[in-house]
């Protein structure tokens, strides 16, 4: 089957990859890109360890073909620090132990970053149910919640 | 093991609560995990499953498979060793391994391996899957563990039972286990109030997110390289080099970052495979499991049939118990019988106990460790019945606990008598604990239970090597599965003396330290640690050597204090203190590199007790449960890093929540896996729980410089009980089979309706 060129623009660099038509939009950042935070835990969106930002939109990139991000762009968890500065997500997340294994976190702070955008002032209840599509099986959550009250809290105070 | 030079007060490092070391790669996607690695040349394994439960395998055809263009090597059973040590039976685990990796003459479950394939593609290696055609004559299955032991059952494998069996058993039952002292009758005799309750568990996934990956690379030469995810690596270069008939020190294996394990990962896979595969195509082959690869082959942990018979007095005296406790493990021996038996009773202090295990092989995958293997199933069960003599004799379920307990010096129901134990301190903390306390809600219901598990120690190594700048390196074996790099730099830092971000702790290679056990029961922040100060104090031993050295006083007049080689009393002489920096500045000068070493075997793990408190709501009408309350209190000895214990705390009792309510592998009656993903398999979500408040207890382990019991186990062990309690309470019926889904609920409901 004969490969399709795509272009680009993935945390704010334009780039291009070759692909099967088959292939997800993960499996290009992951072995076309080399961009692996981005995880494959199930391959059914399920799981929310792949979660990246399409256009603006929030997604499972397992879900979405390679082929679809012709022309769009696409945010992943390499772009959420800016330089050697960590977003305060990253940061709240290191000092509230807010991951165990670490395997799902690329997709929580994606998530998350992406809450807080729409929403910097959510309850826990909202929080709750916005990750209810990234699943962690280290932490029981509390610790993830908690930071992610932290950083909304002083992310409106800083303004 | 008692220590001499123990420490339980004072701690300048250790207790607090500092950021992880790999903390940043975590957050920015740049830790490497399992399928993260590629090699140049890199091929791309894929594994052919059987369809069948049961079924003979007749033939195999690769023919057109290894035609399609970019294949590369396609294998089979045939392409692995024909005699890995021991053959079938109990004794043969390398050899079981090996069955269960790829099949042999039968696929003995839904999702066993029969075949595999590597291509220059993924979508290649996918594709030429199809293209191989198995022949199978299908056979009569069973995957229910009471269905199992009758009569009439297929059997699975004939002469895999050991001698602890009684004759007469069922070919399906390969381990017995039998245990206990007193005299249950005349105990029963005693008690003013005897129940009797069969229980139910299905077996459930240890889940973690990250998929089984490798990379392995193979010569004809016999040397080789595995990059994987896994528990113990060590234990993965000395199974991979028996099913492949290498020489284990000609593999070399690097764990990879471990994206959740709990047990799971403790064993190998795809690993040998696509070392075989290598082998064939003298190229690195990587191979990433699929979700649904995950649930059909790999894990789980046993289902189990439970029959549980206890006597107490009117004063909550507990005059004898008895327990029968069937686990099915899947196709192969090994499922925790013994553990579930001798875990059943442990928290109470017992003059007539009983009980009596039975190891089942079945249709199903073979069963992996999963958090304190088996104890978990026999705390529901046992739990379940106390609470039940608890509300029928009108006593508080916490008093019935603590006038029962097991302390120091109890003999328990596995045998030995008990060093110094935490569970009373944990239940007088959950009585006065707020929770415990604060009235229910209108249509809630309240559950406690208590928790045991062993913990363990196992073969260690770990060197601790210093830098020229005074800083420090730790290398351990053990691959850290929540954070323990963080411990055993505070750890190190204690000894040294030297500030925690001064150290820098990593899990070493195969090739670089001795043989390192997997990290499984939860050992890691007891025998690493114990290795890891140990370590520290041949380190600083050296130090105080070469102090002595520069002083010209013997090396026993110098001791060590705040990082420094202090002269050790007046007479020693009058020098000022030197610090560990300026003695590694010139090390290579006056005798070399100071490396510190630690090689044991450390028996002292010290057992763990937990108490937890639940309070649960059920919608009568739908059968939808929540939790709305819970806390864990449970001894942690010592905390090393308070703030990665109390994780380990929500993370088991997140995964109770999960086991008691949603999760469950749900076989069809044609023997196969229904619900092999996350849709369908439901773990507990953000939105399903409630936040998690835990009580470290600490009563100091004997065992361990600084009283450390292993944490991670032991938390997973009451929550099953817990909300088993919480859950009939609210709902007003004993629910006696998990997982306490909907429609179980909604159909006990309707059963005590109808009388």
């Amino acid at each position: 089957m004969s490969k399709i060129h795509v272009n680009t623009t993935v945390n704010g660099d334009e780039v291009d990859f070759l692909c099967d038509p088959r292939e997800t939009l993960l499996d290009c950042l992951r072995d076309k890109l080399q961009l692996t935070g981005s995880k494959e835990g199930c391959g059914t969106g399920d799981c929310g360890a792949c979660s990246v930002v399409l256009d603006g939109r929030l997604v499972c990139a397992c879900l979405v073909l390679g082929v679809e991000a012709e022309g769009k762009t696409v945010d992943t968890v390499e772009g959420i620090a800016k330089g050697q500065d960590l977003h305060p997500l990253q940061e709240k997340f290191i000092k509230y132990a807010a991951l165990q294994c670490g395997i799902c976190t690329p997709g929580i702070l994606v998530a998350t970053k992406n809450l807080l955008e729409r929403n910097p002032n959510p309850t826990e209840t909202e929080v709750r149910y916005w990750l209810a599509g990234n699943l962690c099986r280290c932490t029981g959550y509390d610790k993830i919640i908690r930071a992610i009250m932290d950083t909304a809290a002083e992310m409106r105070e800083a303004g | 093991m008692a220590l001499d030079d123990t420490k339980t007060k004072d701690f300048k490092f250790v207790g607090t609560r500092p950021e992880r070391p790999d903390g940043v790669d975590k957050v920015t996607g740049r830790a490497k995990f399992g399928a993260d690695m590629t090699a140049p040349g890199m091929l791309h394994g894929a594994i052919l499953r059987s369809p069948h439960a049961h079924a003979r395998i007749l033939s195999i055809d690769t023919s057109k498979a290894e035609a399609l263009k970019g294949v590369k090597a396609v294998v089979t059973r045939a392409d692995f060793s024909t005699n890995p040590t021991f053959g079938p039976g109990l004794t043969g685990e390398p050899w079981n391994v090996l069955e269960n990796v790829m099949a042999g003459e039968k696929a003995l479950y839904d999702g066993h391996a029969v075949a595999a394939v590597a291509a220059t593609s993924a979508l290649i290696a996918r594709d030429a899957l199809k293209l191989i055609d198995v022949t199978y004559e299908v056979l009569d299955h069973v995957t229910d563990v009471d269905k199992a032991m009758a009569e009439g059952a297929p059997v699975i494998r004939e002469g895999a039972a050991d001698k602890s069996v009684p004759a007469g058993m069922h070919p399906n039952v390969v381990r017995y286990h039998d245990s206990g002292h007193g005299d249950v009758e005349a105990g029963f005799a005693e008690a003013d109030l005897v129940l009797e309750n069969s229980f139910k568990t299905e077996a459930t996934h240890q889940g973690y997110i990250e998929p089984h990956a490798c990379l392995g690379s193979l010569g004809n030469d016999g040397k080789g390289e595995l990059w994987c995810t896994t528990q113990g690596h060590w234990y993965a270069q000395k199974m991979c080099a028996a099913l492949l008939g290498l020489e284990t020190s000609q593999l070399r294996v690097t764990a990879s970052e471990i994206g959740g394990g709990f047990g799971g990962k403790t064993t190998v896979f795809i690993e040998p495979v696509a070392l075989a595969l290598s082998r064939k195509a003298n190229k690195p082959v990587k191979i990433v499991m699929s979700r649904s690869e995950v649930f059909r082959a790999t894990g789980p942990t046993a289902s189990t049939s439970m029959d549980i018979k206890i006597g107490m007095k009117k004063d909550g005296t507990i005059t004898a118990a008895s327990g029968v406790f069937r686990l099915q493990g899947g196709a192969f021996p090994g499922a925790p019988c013994e553990f579930t038996a001798m875990c059943a009773f442990a928290p109470y202090a017992l003059e007539n106990v009983h009980q009596i295990g039975y190891d089942v092989m079945s249709n199903r995958p073979k069963q992996a460790a999963y958090r304190a293997p088996g104890s978990p199933m026999a705390a529901f069960a046992v739990e379940s019945v106390i609470d039940d003599l608890c509300k029928e004799l009108g006593l508080d379920p916490i008093d019935v606990r603590l006038k029962n307990a097991s302390h120091k010096g109890t003999k328990a129901s596995f045998g030995p008598r008990f060093d110094d134990i935490g569970l009373v301190e944990t239940l007088e903390a959950a009585k006065a604990h707020e929770h415990y306390n604060t009235p229910l809600k209108e249509g809630q219901g309240r559950g406690i239970s208590c928790g045991f598990w062993f913990n363990h120690g196992g073969e260690t190594a770990v060197s601790l090597a210093l830098s020229e700048d005074g800083t420090a390196q730790i290398s351990v074996g053990t691959p850290d599965i929540g954070g323990s790099r963080a411990s055993m730099a505070l750890m190190a830092a204690e000894e040294l003396g030297i500030p925690y971000e001064h150290i820098r702790c990593t899990v070493a290679d195969t090739a670089t330290l001795g043989y390192n056990e997997i990290s499984h029961g939860s050992r890691v922040t007891y025998a690493s640690g114990l290795a890891t100060i140990k370590a520290a104090k041949d380190a600083v031993n050296k130090l105080c050597k070469r102090a002595a050295q520069k002083w010209g006083i013997p090396e026993d007049a110098v001791k060590w204090e705040d990082g420094c080689a202090v002269p050790s009393g007046a007479n020693a002489g009058d020098f000022d203190p030197l610090p560990l920096a300026k003695i590694t500045a010139n090390m290579g000068a006056t005798g070399g590199p100071i490396v510190g070493h630690f090689e044991a075997t450390p028996e002292g793990a010290g057992v763990s007790f937990a108490t937890h408190i639940v309070d649960a709501e059920v919608d009568h009408e739908t059968g939808k449960t929540k939790i709305v309350r819970y806390t864990v209190v449970q001894d942690a000895g010592k905390a090393i890093h308070p703030t990665y214990v109390e994780g380990q705390f929500q993370g088991g009792a997140a995964q109770g929540i999960g086991w008691a309510l949603n999760e469950e592998y749900i076989y069809g009656d044609d023997g196969r896996l229904q619900n092999a993903g996350f849709l369908d398999y439901r773990i507990p979500l953000a939105s399903d729980l409630p936040m998690i408040d835990t009580v470290i207890v600490e009563v100091a382990n004997p065992g361990h410089p600084y009283g450390v019991r292993g944490v991670g186990e032991t938390s997973i062990c009451p929550p099953l009980a817990a909300i088993a309690n919480a859950v009939s309470a609210a709902a007003g019926v004993r629910m006696r089979e998990l997982p306490m889904s909907p429609p179980r609920i909604v159909a006990a409901l309707k059963a005590a309706q109808d009388g």
